[in-house]
């Protein structure tokens, strides 16, 4: 491809463009102000003729860079699909016809928005370049899987099914994790449908454990390599071109090359000797974990008790002990399937123990999640379980078996029960690594003081961490950073999967509490995944959430002050330092949000289609009419994600939009830069709004700390306003989503308001 | 049976909620309750009961024999079938209410004095005398079932409604001696006492 670029423009005018519009004008400024080299009109662009037209125009007159005026940016995308150009989008429809009333009182200001829009397209893809893939990977088919569990073998025959090698790092001795130590299983299935509601109706039941055929099959598979006794010493790299040390036990260690991760490092149970009140120290006081074992020691015959080895005659089951509470030394969250087990076990006793073994649930609120839930639940009670809401006080013991104090709930009443086995019910705590960034997180709100005595508090806690799991030589840490109470950070409705590490991908009770069912889906998601990322790396797109996005952050290195905010502030770890100290790049860890160019005080960081200039040269084109025409200009900085499709959808549902506003997507509120707000202002517009996606611990940022960061970095914007002698609440950053159609224009209506209390701004020419 | 009533029953085991299986209509579902509450929250007269259905279950899952055959609760059910139709758990709540109610009055254990169930022993009395209601006698036994100066004040409070009653001849003052009957009184009352003597076998076989 010539380096010279040739620019087109094309101009729609269906949709009711063309009637509201004078598209003679809108031509005229695209080729005068926008210096576009021809332009085109149609009246349905994203016809097939339409298509054809801006086709013919890139194949046989050379254009390469190409603007497009027509509906926004988010809507047509499969029929202005144009890969091997660059190309802008003015947002005529759902941006200025749509947003604004007809009428001739409006016609001038409505006309004066489309020119504005042409221009702003215009002026972006005369800043922009081709993107291309930068070929930093190829196709690596290998995935790495940590964790030998139930869902790193189902990841595992998931991914060798669709053709892909994977490799299972566990560090026992043996493939199947605590799944494979259980008696029974939880039923996966409700009772067939038309099962009627009679005492007598055949109800899911406890089901043998298949664990071991699920690593026979695993064993058998020759796309599937196991290291047992094995930990990842190290992990470099990028997706498509990771680099792991597997070293066993023995010392051995193999270095091999991933298309990408997954990490299905489990759970462990919770420690509930640390609170003594369960009475886990009395011989007949055991975990649900352990229970496991007595029942399976007990084959299909009479569970015993451990003091004594009498048969069991009467079980109290202690629901959520030491979860779901918000006491020193609990777990602060419940584990959601603890109730699904106590039915499993109890009818355990009913099986094996004979139905006059009497068994009480004592819980606080049964949930029995998945497909047999509450058909389980009813099969417990239809063999006699008794469940009560009791909270339970202590469990004490004068030597065999042991009794459980209680209150219950239902009666409301002081209760002691006596029985022969107390089981408790106790959580599952994630096997996770050392959370990267714990230690800032946490004291984010502190003082600068306080902020001190913690780190040097916790830097002296550090020395007895947990181990890592993947050992990243990422210089943000060794392993997946964490949201809450060591769960790796997911969006669990958004994009379950997604870690804050590129192309790696956890799945089961790491990422949350969950079953044997549920880790199995789990798994399969994160299967899916990985291969996704391995796939996407090689042809260097992007995988999420901005897909095939080609484009990647390159930076002027003689400009680079090596100052480090982009590589602390990447929310993906994709940043690296190399021997020099410079930043290091690596293209396909990143999610292409913009943060690092957000950062760069220096502003020698850019994408091919996406830099300092294509944004600001957009606000630097919008005219700006002098004081006298008493015609502010507000300037709304969008999320791509959210905001800019809440203000789409407003225009759709007809709410009208200022006339003042000129409305600029942002990939992400993290990706502004300080020099935009600082050119707007010394431009004459008269109000900066920032609107971007909820941060914090519930945050909806799809770059997960992009919106906290703007957050951050606005806060200091008041100081450069007072130096231009300006009114701080001119710019203002807000939190919108995408459920936001009415609030949204609002928004924009408000800062009208404020103009109008503080004046026009000086700053016009 | 009087070993029965002394039966000790421990705290939530199954003893009582098995003796519950075997002697009460539709006992078979009380361990099928979740406990959601929406039969005690439609019972119109729920404010009025010691405890209400969902509670009754749980006492009985509790081992609270003494306090739910004792209890005056399951004699306030006016049988409205709310709580039927509109348990989740499709559980037969007023049967259940009955059934319980019927085995404590077997029992001997029923609350002495309660009101429904000295009407329903009147009821059944009267009925079974001729075949028919004879609600003269009916109200008048209602009246003085408890004593006789409380009766004439019962009667006096009433007087206006059975005056008008009698006007409307909606009632007959003829009806105190004797009254009608249904045709085959000694055929109707041999086919009850059968019925009973099915019932007591069908209740000895399950013990």
């Amino acid at each position: 491809m010539s380096d010279e670029k040739k620019f087109a423009a094309f101009i729609c005018t269906g949709c009711g463009i063309g009637d509201r519009l004078d598209v003679k004008q809108l031509e005229m400024t695209a080729t005068r102000d926008g210096k576009m080299q021809s332009c085109q009109t149609h009246e349905m662009l994203c016809s097939k003729e339409g298509v054809a037209m801006i086709q013919n125009a890139i194949d046989n007159d050379g254009a390469n860079h190409i603007m497009i005026a027509a509906c926004s940016r988010r809507a047509k995308v499969e029929a202005f699909h144009f890969p091997t150009v660059a190309m802008s989008r003015a947002n005529l429809r759902e941006g200025v016809i749509w947003a604004r009333p007809e009428g001739d009182e409006h016609q001038e200001t409505t006309q004066e928005m489309a020119d504005d829009y042409i221009r702003m397209a215009c002026a972006e893809v005369r800043f922009m370049e081709v993107p291309e893939p930068s070929g930093e990977q190829g196709e690596v088919k290998n995935i790495l899987i940590v964790g030998g569990g139930v869902s790193g073998m189902t990841a595992a025959l998931e991914a060798a099914a669709a053709g892909f090698h994977c490799h299972i790092v566990e560090k026992e001795g043996q493939l199947g994790g605590w799944a494979a130590k259980w008696h029974k299983r939880i039923p996966f299935r409700a009772a067939p449908e038309g099962t009627p509601n009679s005492l007598t109706a055949h109800l899911p039941e406890p089901v043998d454990n298949d664990v071991a055929e699920l690593i026979a099959q695993v064993e058998a598979n020759d796309k599937i390599t196991v290291h047992l006794n094995a930990r990842v010493t190290r992990t470099s790299g990028a997706p498509g071109r990771f680099s792991a040390d597997i070293t066993t036990e023995s010392g051995q260690t193999v270095t091999e090359n991933y298309g990408a991760i997954i990490q299905a490092s489990g759970w462990k149970p919770f420690d509930i000797d640390s609170l003594p009140e369960y009475g886990h120290q009395h011989p007949d006081v055991v975990t649900n974990v352990e229970l496991e074992e007595l029942a399976r020691q007990a084959g299909d015959g009479p569970i015993k008790r451990p003091s004594d080895g009498k048969e069991v005659k009467s079980v109290a089951f202690v629901q959520n002990a030491g979860q779901a509470a918000d006491k020193e030394g609990y777990l602060p969250y419940h584990s959601g399937i603890g109730d699904l087990v106590s039915i499993k076990q109890a009818l355990y006793f009913k099986a094996q123990n004979g139905e006059d073994c009497d068994t009480t649930i004592l819980y606080n609120n049964l949930r029995t999640p998945g497909a047999a839930g509450e058909d389980f639940y009813r099969s417990g009670q239809q063999k006699m379980v008794i469940f009560t809401k009791g909270e339970v006080n202590e469990v004490t013991s004068g030597g065999n078996g042991a009794t459980v104090k209680f209150k219950d709930k239902i009666l409301d009443e002081d209760v002691e029960l006596a029985v022969d086995l107390v089981v408790l019910d106790i959580g599952m705590v994630p096997n996770s690594g050392p959370d990267p960034y714990a230690a800032n997180e946490s004291i984010e709100d502190m003082s600068d003081e306080d902020q001190q005595a913690a780190k040097e508090e916790m830097a002296s806690e550090t020395a007895v961490t947990v181990e890592s799991i993947l050992n990243l030589d990422y210089r943000q840490g060794t392993d997946l950073p964490q949201l809450k109470w060591g769960f790796t950070d997911s969006h669990f409705i958004c994009f379950p999967y997604e870690t804050r590490r590129t192309g790696i991908y956890a799945c089961g009770p790491v990422r949350r509490p969950m079953d044997i069912k549920q880790a199995q889906d789990d798994a399969t998601g994160a299967a899916m995944k990985a291969i996704q990322a391995a796939v996407h790396a090689a042809s260097g797109e992007a995988v999420h959430p901005r897909v095939g996005d080609l484009s990647y952050p390159r930076f002027r290195k003689e400009g680079c002050t090596q100052c480090k905010r982009c590589t602390v502030e990447c929310p993906f770890g994709a940043i690296n330092e190399d021997e020099e100290r410079y930043p290091q790049f690596n293209e396909s860890r990143c999610r292409r949000c913009g943060t690092c160019m957000g950062a760069c005080p220096v502003r020698v960081i850019s994408f091919a289609n996406y830099s300092i200039d294509t944004v600001g040269q957009q606000l630097k084109n919008v005219e700006i009419p002098d004081e006298f025409e008493e015609k502010p200009r507000i300037l709304v900085l969008a999320c791509e994600n959210d905001a800019y499709p809440a203000l789409d959808q407003a225009a759709m549902s007809g709410q009208e939009i200022s006339p003042w506003a000129r409305v600029i997507p942002v990939r992400c509120l993290g990706s502004v830069s300080l020099s935009w707000i600082t050119d707007s202002m010394n431009s004459g517009y008269d109000g900066v709004i920032m609107m971007g996606c909820k941060r914090g611990d519930d945050y909806q940022c799809h770059f997960v700390r992009g919106s906290t960061m703007a957050a951050e970095r606005m806060r200091k914007v008041g100081d450069t306003l007072q130096t231009l002698n300006l009114e701080p609440d001119r710019v203002v950053v807000h939190e919108v989503a995408i459920t936001d159609i009415e609030r949204a224009p609002r928004l924009i209506k408000e800062m009208e308001e404020v103009i109008e209390r503080v004046g026009l701004s000086p700053f016009k020419f | 049976m009087s070993d029965m009533n002394t039966a000790m029953v421990e705290k939530y085991r199954n003893d009582f909620l098995k003796e519950v299986e075997a002697n009460v209509e539709e006992g078979h579902w009380v361990k099928m309750c979740m406990q959601c509450g929406v039969c005690s929250g439609s019972c119109p007269l729920g404010p009025h009961w010691a405890h209400p259905p969902q509670e009754i279950f749980m006492m009985i899952r509790a081992g609270k024999r003494d306090e739910v055959l004792s209890s005056d609760s399951m004699w306030m059910c006016t049988s409205c079938y709310n709580c039927i139709v509109r348990c989740p758990r499709e559980l037969p709540i007023t049967h259940i209410m009955h059934g319980l109610a019927t085995y404590a009055k077997r029992l001997g254990l029923a609350p002495k004095n309660q009101p429904t169930s000295q009407f329903s022993e009147i009821f059944w009395n009267n009925m079974m005398k001729r075949g028919r209601v004879n609600e003269l006698k009916l109200g008048l036994s209602l009246y003085f079932k408890d004593g006789f100066s409380q009766g004439i004040k019962n009667a006096l409070a009433n007087q206006k409604l059975g005056m008008n009653m009698m006007k409307a001849k909606r009632m007959s003052p003829a009806e105190f001696f004797g009254g009608h009957g249904v045709k085959d009184i000694s055929g109707l009352q041999k086919m009850i006492k059968k019925a009973e003597e099915i019932e007591l076998a069908k209740l000895n076989a399950n013990k």
